[in-house]
């Protein structure tokens, strides 16, 4: 008790909070504006943060076992820096197109990747109760970051109260795992259920925080507030809620329920397979009427969270590598997509209706192709990558004995490639509506990138699978 | 307590008491966010009271366990609601100089 914890395991994270403090200095002391140099400092801090997480320790607990590092939480944290970092360039460059450049906003993006980081790692209740807070208290402020616009304002008005109301149903459910099973920490907690009998009062707090998570990432039936915030919030923050936040809550999901709650899979598992039958098939359905590709992009995202939650339903090794592929190809086509939203602009106005695409072929080719691969990819068509997320998906499923549930998901994306189809259909074969301006050099680098990797990833799928097994491994050892 | 309370035959105040209180006021807070059209500022104290009714969860149980971390963890939620009623707060203000009325029913730029 005399010595001071291990410091090591927690450098990439201690690193971020320090930089992020200092850039705050920063920008205050600096008199011009610095938005565009906090921004690259931004970048920079979450790529040596990544080589930190990458070059540190693979396998550690410290802060009296609050904090876990291994194979699983360091793959997370690579992912969800990426996700982080790449939708910044795209606000960064939004931003100043806008005119509504402060240096505080990356500052902002930084602090909520911080609390994605720290709840990645968190083996404790209650440190998974401060990082989930840290990410959303910073996510309410991004949502109305643009606060002379109506919808922007609006759309952080009612992100705060649900994202407030999904806190308050996670603690409260905390409080009663607490209470039953009288710890805190994953481990004590994991011993506790395994020895005891499940009481009542665990149970039903279990499924408090199954709720307050499920918020968390956007899934059916707790996705009421995605399709309102994506729209109102600006595109590149809507970019960054649909990526970075719905990776480290995937991960932080699947570390609770097979970690402290494992020896319940019994009980969370039945939740689990209905969550995710419901968000895959209301992402797919309810995004058929939209107008707005905002809003499509909304529904589209609860269909890829209810895909991703089948590889947390089967609860094994291999789910968790299927999970793993699914988020990092999410992360690619998501970002790509929005790149091209961000695009979509006439005479220097933002458009976001999907009819604005129509006849972009033949005004912008280049876009057109790179739009249309993702779309095909989005809808799980070979060969592209979203395709290999579905199929590793619906293998572990099947080798599992969920083949229901893999053939729900299977219809559901059937059902899902309507739609992206048809914005493809729009594009090629519609008359054209109002050319777009040309797209900015980082969006349409972003865009060209991830549509090409879209291929490549399928092509040579081998590191990709193999670093998520290793992960998935690591996750299951301890 | 206990003791002085059964020789008196006074109704001693167990855990089960703390728990329908916590049960009480967190469903009031529930209620007061999706049944509620008046205003953001009741919504923000709904808010506010489901996580006093954790933090009468967390304190019984802590107290019923002989365990610290419960309290430990009640002074980490009050830190955060603070900063959350401030966060909370700030947009609404925001919010309240793009429409000049913080009503329910004014939050209605978007469906849904």
């Amino acid at each position: 008790m005399s010595h001071l914890p291990s410091f090591s395991p927690a450098y990439p994270e201690i690193f971020m909070a320090i930089s992020a403090l200092v850039l705050l200095m920063l920008g205050v002391f600096r008199a011009k504006d610095s938005t565009n140099l906090t921004t690259w400092l931004t970048v920079g801090v979450m790529a040596v943060t990544a080589g930190l997480a990458i070059t540190g320790t693979h396998d550690s607990l410290t802060f009296s076992n609050l904090f876990v590092v291994n194979g699983f939480t360091v793959f997370a944290k690579v992912l969800t820096l990426l996700g982080a970092g790449l939708t910044l360039l795209l606000i960064n460059s939004w931003a100043h197109e806008q005119k509504v450049a402060r240096f505080e906003l990356p500052i902002l993006v930084l602090f909520a990747t911080l609390g994605m980081m720290l709840m990645i790692s968190a083996n404790d209740l209650i440190a998974l109760y401060l990082g989930l807070e840290l990410q959303s208290l910073s996510l309410y402020v991004l949502a109305a970051y643009h606060r002379d616009n109506q919808r922007a304002t609006e759309a952080g008005v009612k992100y705060f109260v649900l994202g407030a109301l999904a806190s308050g149903l996670l603690l409260y459910g905390s409080s009663l795992v607490y209470g039953f099973a009288g710890t805190t920490t994953f481990g004590g907690l994991a011993a506790a259920i395994k020895s005891g009998p499940n009481t009542l009062g665990v149970i039903v707090g279990v499924v408090f925080v199954i709720s307050g998570l499920a918020f968390k990432v956007s899934a059916v039936p707790f996705h009421m507030w995605t399709p309102d915030v994506y729209e109102g919030a600006p595109t590149p923050i809507t970019a960054f809620f649909s990526i970075a936040p719905k990776i480290a809550g995937l991960c932080l999901f699947l570390r609770v329920l097979v970690g402290p709650f494992e020896s319940m899979i019994e009980q969370w598992q039945q939740v689990m397979i209905l969550i995710s039958i419901l968000s895959m098939a209301w992402g797919s359905i309810a995004a058929i009427a939209q107008k707005s590709i905002k809003r499509l992009m909304a529904y589209s995202s609860i269909g890829h969270v209810g895909y991703a939650l089948i590889g947390l339903v089967v609860g094994n090794e291999e789910g968790a590598r299927g999970l793993l592929v699914y988020l990092l190809i999410y992360l690619l086509m998501n970002v790509g997509t929005f790149a091209v939203i961000l695009s979509m602009r006439v005479k220097g106005q933002y458009v976001e209706q999907i009819s604005d695409l129509a006849g972009l072929a033949k005004s912008r080719p280049g876009m057109a192709m790179a739009l249309a691969a993702l779309m095909f990819s989005m809808a799980g068509i070979p060969p592209l990558a979203g395709f290999l997320g579905k199929y590793f998906i619906f293998v572990a499923a099947v080798n599992a004995g969920f083949v229901a549930l893999a053939i729900v998901g299977l219809l559901a994306s059937v059902i899902g490639a309507y739609y992206y189809l048809r914005l493809i259909k729009i594009m090629y074969f519609d008359e054209p509506a109002a050319a777009f301006d040309p797209p900015g050099l980082t969006a349409g680098i972003i865009m060209a990138a991830s549509s090409v990797l879209m291929v490549v990833l399928f092509v040579v799928p081998a590191p990709l699978v193999n670093s998520a097994e290793a992960a998935a491994k690591a996750l299951f050892l301890g | 307590m206990s003791e002085a309370a059964a020789t008196t035959g006074v109704l001693t105040i167990g855990l089960s008491h703390y728990l329908t209180v916590s049960a009480i006021l967190f469903t009031l807070g529930i209620f007061g966010i999706f049944l509620n059209r008046k205003n953001l500022i009741v919504i923000m104290m709904s808010i506010e009271l489901m996580l006093l009714a954790v933090n009468i969860n967390l304190v019984a149980f802590s107290s019923f366990l002989n365990d610290l971390v419960g309290q430990v963890f009640t002074m980490l939620v009050l830190t955060v609601a603070a900063a959350e009623a401030a966060i909370g707060l700030a947009i609404v203000v925001v919010f309240y100089r793009n429409r000049r009325s913080i009503e329910v029913e004014d939050i209605n730029q978007m469906k849904g």
